[in-house]
């Protein structure tokens, strides 16, 4: 599905800011699989992310997707495969528009025409849609007037409906309220089982990691440092995970201690 | 007089249509409008000079108005530098690229040659004049702004205001920025160029400094439209716009009239126009503070009888 080799990535090279943010990651990511992702601050997680989906490009290395090299493709053209879901609820959707001129866009990827396909049926079927995530009747209120929590759930729906190979989640519940997190959590994990989906997922929280999805990765200063599936991660437990941590990681633990919380 | 005012309202709203694509939807500030316009006139003007018509001429004025703003679009995106920049940049050229058009010559008269305005004389010749030219004007605008309707409601459309509001979600799902960029700039370009083509059959001659100051006034008219009302429906946005505009000439037209009063001479009038959009701004400004500060005096009243209940219950 998603093969990575020989990832590497300088920030400023060749000058005093040189920085080497992923140094030499190589993965291989199954069909299906829905990985957690964890490692302190500055370990690379998002770095990693934003390689796969074309943020910026990669100083070596190569990343295929499905059989493709998508390793010099433009972000837009990834994103036809890629649903990313950002830290950030804003970033997902357009405030300055209706959600349901947000929703008939995500319906399909790719560039549009002028033709209409925002239909009364279209729009039923979106009523259906928002219901679900508690916001039905509100088609057409501009998305600038939602919370975090429900831009985040809207943002979530419209990567679901657009069908990606591959989902990307940048610890995209760290910015919600712990209620709304764990409803953003939950319809996440639905999303992932009804579609089939392959999903790596960033997060701060130990806990999380642990129960979702079927494998674990550890990050640390730009290098995968664990990485553990099946039934090794299914009897994992936060004290086990630190420890782990304390053993592989370069730094000190306790500088990091509050940033891993469980 | 009132017929002259709307009609020369009803060409600028068609620029002001133009401008707010660029300035409003795709929140792109493109100075390429100084030059677009005076092409617009130049290449419809030398049409009509030559013998191609008053249509062909409209439509070539649109073209090359779309022409000018596809470049603006790609030096902003292929060399990746600032829009306001690269609207400097085209327009600047345009320039000399006008005066081309309209053979080296700063100016260039229609005069005795049939325009859309002594066509519309002639069409409803048992009307005045300006009402006649009121028609004809009044029929452009509903053209171009049905068209424009139409196409900010469709898949397209909304993806360019998606642009405007959050490149990112563009982005995110698979279409290129670069590509609504060219197509939202472009359009944009072409209404204004149409605007001129339009301008300069109405008053007769195209001028190559015809441009100057335009995107200060078109932005004058869009912010007074929006004090009309609020809305995030297209059909109600570029209706405001419509209105700004006619409102701008008139406002203009009395300053024309009785500015001499005060001593205002027509030399003021980009003085004038640029402390309305300064005033504007202000004004828009004071209005959100006192809507966010009678927000969060509702919120604190709200807050204070519950807290006092809790204390109650406590």
């Amino acid at each position: 599905m998603l093969d990575i080799k020989d990832l590497v990535k300088v920030f400023y090279p060749g000058t005093v800011n040189e920085t080497h943010a992923i140094n030499g990651i190589s993965l291989h990511i199954n069909k299906g699989d829905v990985v957690s992702l964890i490692g302190s601050n500055g370990s690379g997680k998002s770095t990693l992310f934003n390689l796969i989906s074309g943020t910026f490009p990669v100083t070596n290395g190569t990343i295929t997707l499905d059989n493709e090299d998508i390793t010099h493709q433009k972000e837009y053209r990834r994103a036809m495969n890629i649903g990313r879901v950002f830290q950030d609820p804003t970033k997902g959707t357009a405030a300055n528009m209706s959600i349901e001129d947000n929703m008939i866009l995500s319906e399909r990827k790719g560039m549009r025409y002028p033709v209409f396909s925002l239909s009364r049926q279209k729009r039923e079927e979106f009523e259906e849609l928002l219901s679900k995530i508690g916001l039905s009747g509100r088609l057409k209120d501009n998305v600038g007037l939602l919370s975090g929590g429900q831009r985040q759930a809207l943002t979530l729906l419209m990567t679901a409906m657009s069908n990606p190979k591959l989902l990307l989640l940048d610890e995209h519940t760290a910015a919600l309220d712990p209620k709304a997190a764990d409803i953003i959590m939950k319809m996440t994990e639905e999303i992932i089982d009804a579609r089939k989906v392959t999903a790596m997922m960033v997060t701060h929280n130990m806990q999380f990691a642990i129960e979702f999805g079927n494998r674990l990765i550890m990050m640390d200063a730009g290098r995968v440092i664990l990485d553990i599936q099946g039934d090794e991660k299914k009897n994992m437990t936060v004290e086990r995970l630190v420890e782990l941590f304390k053993e592989k990681s370069s730094k000190t633990f306790s500088s990091d201690e509050a940033l891993l919380t469980k | 007089m009132i017929e002259g005012i709307i009609v020369e309202g009803l060409i600028f709203a068609i620029m002001v249509l133009g401008i707010l694509i660029s300035y409003r939807i795709l929140d792109f500030a493109d100075l390429t409008c100084d030059g677009s316009v005076a092409t617009g006139a130049a290449v419809c003007t030398m049409c009509i000079v030559n013998g191609y018509g008053i249509f062909v001429g409209l439509i070539l004025a649109f073209l090359a108005g779309v022409a000018a703003g596809v470049v603006t679009a790609l030096i902003h995106a292929k060399l990746k530098i600032p829009g306001l920049l690269a609207g400097i940049l085209t327009m600047t050229m345009l320039y000399s690229i006008n005066l081309r058009i309209l053979g080296n010559k700063a100016n260039v008269p229609l005069l005795k040659k049939v325009t859309l305005y002594t066509k519309s004389v002639d069409w409803f010749f048992a009307l005045n004049p300006g009402v006649s030219k009121l028609i004809v004007s009044l029929f452009m605008v509903a053209l171009v702004t049905i068209l424009m309707d139409l196409f900010f409601r469709s898949d397209m459309g909304i993806s360019i205001g998606a642009l405007g509001g959050n490149e990112q979600v563009v982005i995110s799902l698979g279409m290129s920025p670069t590509k609504l960029k060219i197509i939202g700039i472009g359009l944009s370009n072409g209404l204004i160029a149409l605007s001129g083509g339009l301008l300069a059959q109405y008053q007769g001659f195209a001028d190559a400094n015809l441009g100057q100051g335009m995107v200060v006034q078109g932005l004058a008219a869009i912010m007074i439209g929006e004090f009309l009302f609020s809305s995030n429906k297209i059909s109600l946005i570029t209706l405001r716009a419509i209105l700004g505009a006619i409102k701008y000439k008139a406002l203009m037209f009395f300053v024309r009239k009785y500015g001499f009063l005060v001593g205002i001479t027509p030399n003021d009038f980009k003085l004038l126009t640029g402390l309305l959009v300064i005033l504007s701004l202000i004004i828009a400004k004071v209005r959100n503070k006192a809507s966010d500060s009678n927000a969060r005096k509702t919120a604190m009243k709200a807050f204070s009888k519950n807290g006092a209940k809790g204390e109650k219950n406590a």
